[in-house]
């Protein structure tokens, strides 16, 4: 039993993955490639093998599809929009839009047309995918077996890739807004001259390096724990649906109801998170007050 | 736990969204937002105008009650006054009429009773000449005596 149960978890966290294995690489099934080719990947070994130059085709596909589900309501009420009596669903979105609308005010005080709707698509996606993870665990994966595909994973938010690749987004923005703000001097001086600064020419150069290292840390830490953050939080709770989904059929249900009840509140908690942090963080970036 | 291209692939689609929903789910959620706003707050304003007519038409329909009441008792009283007046002069004219009639009655009696009397006197005087010729068995020429004749009919 323990065997096939961490089989079993190891195929539930194995990225269906799409990428190049390198010339003269020996497959899982004994045969050996003669030429560097894309191919998906068997198994895990593969998957890692494959390095940098591969695709989570699961990850991404589930990311877009819920990505332009969300759009498309969105789009759809908009069109409608109106600003006479609105129906259920502009009532919806409008209460979102509102909801992301406040929050952005509360923080933000400049004038920036990017940050709400980024916000908005953040929290929207993300809860999106989060909610994924409400889906049984085996539910998918078993139906995309039957089609033949033999790995799905279909929590986006649980692989470090869909994460970091919005934190770093999010990070791109924040120097583009940094620079934007503050231009290039005041930029290098917000992370050269703080936070010890001396009268003195001399102990002030002496003390770049020191400020440099603890406003460098600090800024590369802001996508990374951003992205480890809501990765983390949904890899656990898929973690533990796994787990609970290797216990007996009919004990499963008095661990897994009580889990998903509260994995609603984590999943819109981080989706949240998520959101609030990158308007703290563009705030903090068009701020000029050093 | 293999960072790899998805991540790339993640950050574009993240970048597509976000400015598909910069230029279209936002502005037309917000413009309307924002003019349904608008609409609430005109048509808030408008209430309070409206109520405001609505007591100022109050008080003027009530001023122009009180001035329809004064203008009627006016009426009334000249109608009163009016009345009287009539009432007055019909009397007047009714006093007249009657004073008027009694005075043509006191005048016709008076004609008659003189009528009556002439006749009567005439009478009387040929009774007394009738009278006197039968005292005196003879005829009294009346022409001869009409001056006596007619101081005794005076005298009657």
């Amino acid at each position: 039993m323990a065997g096939s149960a961490s089989e079993y978890i190891q195929h539930h966290l194995q990225n269906l993955t799409y990428g190049k294995l390198p010339a003269g690489y020996e497959r899982a099934d004994g045969t050996v490639i003669e030429e560097a080719t894309w191919t998906l990947a068997h198994n895990g070994q593969e998957a890692s093998d494959m390095g940098f130059w591969a695709l989570h085709l699961d990850s991404l596909g589930w990311a877009i599809g819920l990505g332009a589900l969300f759009l498309f309501i969105f789009r759809l009420a908009a069109k409608r929009a109106t600003s006479d009596q609105p129906g259920g669903l502009q009532n919806f979105v409008e209460v979102m839009i509102e909801f992301v609308d406040n929050s952005v005010k509360e923080t933000f005080h400049g004038k920036n047309k990017v940050i709400a709707p980024l916000s908005l698509t953040i929290f929207c996606w993300v809860f999106l995918m989060n909610l994924m993870d409400l889906v049984p665990v085996d539910f998918l994966p078993q139906l995309f077996h039957a089609m033949g595909l033999e790995y799905m994973k279909v929590v986006p938010t649980t692989d470090v890739n869909v994460t970091l690749g919005m934190s770093l987004s999010v990070f791109a923005l924040i120097i583009y807004y940094s620079l934007k703000v503050k231009g290039v001097g005041g930029f290098v001086g917000e992370l050269t001259l703080h936070p010890f600064s001396s009268d003195n020419l001399f102990l002030k150069i002496l003390l770049v390096p020191v400020n440099l290292l603890l406003e460098g840390v600090s800024l590369i830490a802001k996508p990374i724990s951003l992205a480890l953050r809501l990765f983390g939080n949904l890899y656990a709770g898929e973690l533990i649906f796994i787990l609970i989904a290797l216990l007996p059929l009919w004990a499963q249900w008095t661990l897994s109801v009580p889990w998903a009840i509260f994995h609603i509140l984590v999943i819109t908690l981080q989706a949240f998170i998520f959101m609030m942090l990158t308007i703290v963080y563009l705030s903090m970036a068009h701020e000029d007050n050093h | 736990m293999n960072i790899n291209l998805t991540m790339i692939g993640q950050a574009i689609a993240f970048f597509i969204f976000v400015v598909f929903c910069m230029k279209y789910v936002w502005p037309p959620i917000m413009a309307a937002l924002q003019e349904r706003q608008k609409k609430i707050a005109d048509g808030l304003a408008a209430s309070d105008r409206a109520a405001r007519d609505l007591e100022l038409a109050q008080e003027k329909s009530a001023q122009e009650l009180r001035e329809a009441k004064q203008q009627a008792s006016a009426l009334i009283e000249q109608a009163n006054k009016r009345a009287n007046q009539i009432v007055e002069a019909s009397k007047e004219d009714a006093r007249k009429e009657g004073q008027k009639l009694i005075e043509q009655a006191k005048a016709e009696i008076e004609q008659e009773r003189n009528q009556a009397r002439d006749a009567l006197r005439a009478e009387v005087a040929a009774i007394a000449v009738t009278g006197a010729e039968k005292i005196l068995e003879t005829s009294v020429d009346a022409s001869k005596h009409n001056e006596m004749l007619d101081k005794l009919a005076a005298e009657l």
